[in-house]
């Protein structure tokens, strides 16, 4: 195809993905610069029976003029970054002078609402793509023995979790996690403890949470295993069989080293996906007991006085994120591209 | 078939019982709330007896009968839903057609095209695809509300549009990468032009991989959570937001039942969805796995 051809058949396409997603990057990081303007302060001197005195005043005309003619707001640096909201470089220097153990030091770092958020979040991730696809590889090798049938049906069922968007998903289950819900209720008569309530202590509502994700994207590692275990080679199995190895075996040497490329490719799809984790801290409405960084730049937004500068600067930062777990994909692919064009 | 035969009982029973563990796992948070949206709320949250969110005796005392439709009512009439859902259906509507016409043209492209510059875009595309949206919206806020672009539906289709395409050009170069080149080679030959061989030769064959990329592109918007709620104004919201804001009224109003309404609404049309399009679901799902 010619260059001038293809440029014509991509442009729409480049130009939604230039204007609507490099350009915003680029506004980000200029956002996260910038500082909203101070108020404007007159000073007034009053001369009284009891001589002059002096008062000042924000002057509202001159601030809404200022904040008119210069949006962005004036020019602070890397200030925001090292901010108590972020990067807290102040903070964590003084923690570490004065903290003793470890255990101190981590358990005060979770004061600071940027550690806070990332540790919930590291955890997440860390936890839940593992997790979910061990559940999704059983499943996948359990539905692969069933007849034809009950295949269809299982599959119907399975993707529900996975289609119903984080925020629905996870209020379904906070619904029934609830003291009064059905799980809720099955978890206090297992524990014998009328008060059990998954909402109020820290660590179970982060169990809660990591569940929750592992049954929203199980689904997801079940599918992609599925059709990869529809490719086996049945040579090899059978191969395998006849020199007596076990069904573990055959798992184990034939089977998973067959699917490798797909976990590969499921793992980094999630990685991507858990590591912008929010909508489930809203569901479970748990931001008393864990933040997440999205949730931090969607908690900025949101409000009434809209945080642009501090919410760029977090999501500068969590692009930073996504670009350090997407380097090994990226470094790989680079070299396979140079090794095939040389 | 000897493969199946050679299981031992105790690994089919296993077997059987896990599949049925994840099965009721899958199905029945929907299930319970389906049933539970029917009934009032101190029935769905009982303090007494969790089995009456089954039968009902506080929804039969109050209303005569054990299934009520007043949450429904609630939640579409009193909350105004149905507005939301209008919002949902366009938003989902426009967001499919445009994002598809303008990715069918740049997988298309992408696919026939041999330079090393595809194997840039391509790149480009998934990191565009590894950004949170909620990043990007920081980013919106500012120049759309200077231009006055913020709150309006159009704008939020646009925004959909643009990032749901890194995904939508992934998928349709994986399609068109698997429809053969001498098609449209010859049909150029026989003297059409470029265009004209993707409108009348590739544009029939193609259907698959299109809906398949539609069903996608529609479930990322019926779905979207992150832009819809910071660029939609009240007026304008569109079901996820809007449920999202029954939360902080409706708990405090003691009206939780319109919300759990509100969500049954929500996922009943998906419900339908992956009944009818299972397996262009599934065969999406794995059209980028099978690249590796």
């Amino acid at each position: 195809m010619k260059h001038r051809t293809f440029f014509w058949f991509f442009l729409p396409s480049g130009l939604a993905m230039l204007l609507f997603i490099a350009f915003p990057i680029v506004s980000v990081l200029i956002q996260s610069v910038y500082a909203p303007h101070e108020a404007v302060l007159v000073t007034v001197e009053n001369s009284g029976p009891f001589g002059i005195t002096k008062s000042t005043s924000i002057d509202q005309e001159a601030t809404e003029a200022l904040r008119a003619a210069e949006p962005l707001g004036r020019f602070v640096g890397s200030q925001i970054y090292f901010d108590r909201g972020h990067l807290a470089i102040n903070e964590l220097a003084s923690l570490w002078q004065t903290t003793e153990t470890w255990g101190d030091f981590t358990s005060r770092l979770g004061n600071l609402p940027f550690y806070r958020a990332l540790s919930f979040t590291l955890t997440y991730t860390f936890t839940t793509v593992p997790l979910l696809m061990a559940l999704g590889f059983m499943i996948a090798l359990a539905v692969n023995t069933l007849p034809g049938a009950l295949k269809g049906l299982t599959i119907f069922f399975s993707l529900l979790p996975m289609i119903v968007t984080p925020i629905i998903g996870s209020l379904i289950l906070f619904w029934m996690i609830d003291s009064r819900g059905v799980i809720g209720s099955l978890l206090q008569y297992l524990a014998d403890d009328p008060n059990l309530s998954l909402k109020a202590s820290t660590p179970l509502v982060w169990i809660s949470i990591i569940v929750y994700g592992i049954w929203h994207s199980a689904p997801f590692a079940f599918v992609v295993f599925y059709a990869g275990l529809q490719t086996l080679p049945q040579d090899t199995l059978e191969s395998a069989q006849i020199d007596g190895a076990t069904r573990w075996q055959q798992i184990r040497y034939v089977t998973i080293p067959h699917l490798m490329p797909l976990v590969t490719f499921v793992a980094l799809i999630k990685l991507m996906d858990n590591f912008r984790v929010f909508e489930e801290i809203v569901g479970f409405n748990a931001e008393a007991h864990a933040t997440s960084l999205s949730w931090i730049i969607f908690n900025d937004l949101g409000g009434e006085t809209r945080l642009l500068s501090s919410a760029s600067a977090t999501s500068v930062l969590t692009i930073i994120g996504v670009a350090i777990l997407l380097s090994p994909v990226l470094v790989r692919t680079w070299r396979d591209f140079n090794e095939k064009s040389h | 078939m000897s493969k199946a035969q050679r299981k031992s009982p105790l690994l089919r029973a296993s077997l059987s019982l896990f599949i049925i563990i994840w099965l009721i796992m899958a199905a029945f948070p929907f299930l319970w709330t389906l049933w539970g949206s029917f009934k009032v709320e101190l029935d769905f949250f009982s303090i007494t007896d969790w089995t009456d969110a089954l039968t009902g005796p506080r929804t039969e005392a109050t209303y005569g009968s054990p299934f009520t439709g007043a949450g429904y009512e609630g939640a579409w009439i009193q909350e105004e839903f149905w507005r939301a859902g209008i919002n949902t259906t366009l938003v989902c509507i426009f967001v499919v057609c445009t994002s598809l016409t303008i990715g069918t043209l740049g997988g298309y492209a992408l696919s026939r095209s041999g330079f090393k510059y595809v194997f840039w875009l391509l790149i480009a595309a998934l990191i565009f695809r590894a950004m949170p949206p909620i990043t990007l919206v920081a980013g919106y806020l500012l120049p759309f509300f200077e231009w006055n672009l913020w709150g309006h539906l159009a704008t939020t289709v646009i925004v959909l549009v643009a990032i749901n395409q890194p995904f939508t050009l992934w998928m349709l170069h994986s399609f068109f990468m698997k429809i053969p080149k001498d098609l449209d080679e010859s049909a150029m030959v026989d003297g059409c032009t470029r265009f004209q061989a993707f409108r009348h030769v590739i544009i029939p064959v193609m259907w698959p991989g299109v809906i398949t990329t539609g069903l996608f592109s529609f479930l990322l918007a019926y779905n979207d959570f992150a832009v819809t709620a910071m660029l939609l104004s009240k007026e304008n919201q569109t079901m996820v937001p809007k449920i999202a804001s029954f939360l902080g009224t409706t708990q405090t109003e003691g009206n939780v039942m319109f919300a759990v309404a509100a969500v049954v609404s929500a996922t009943a049309p998906l419900f339908v969805l992956v009944m009818f399009f299972q397996r262009q679901i599934v065969s999406g799902l794995t059209a980028g796995a099978v690249k590796g």
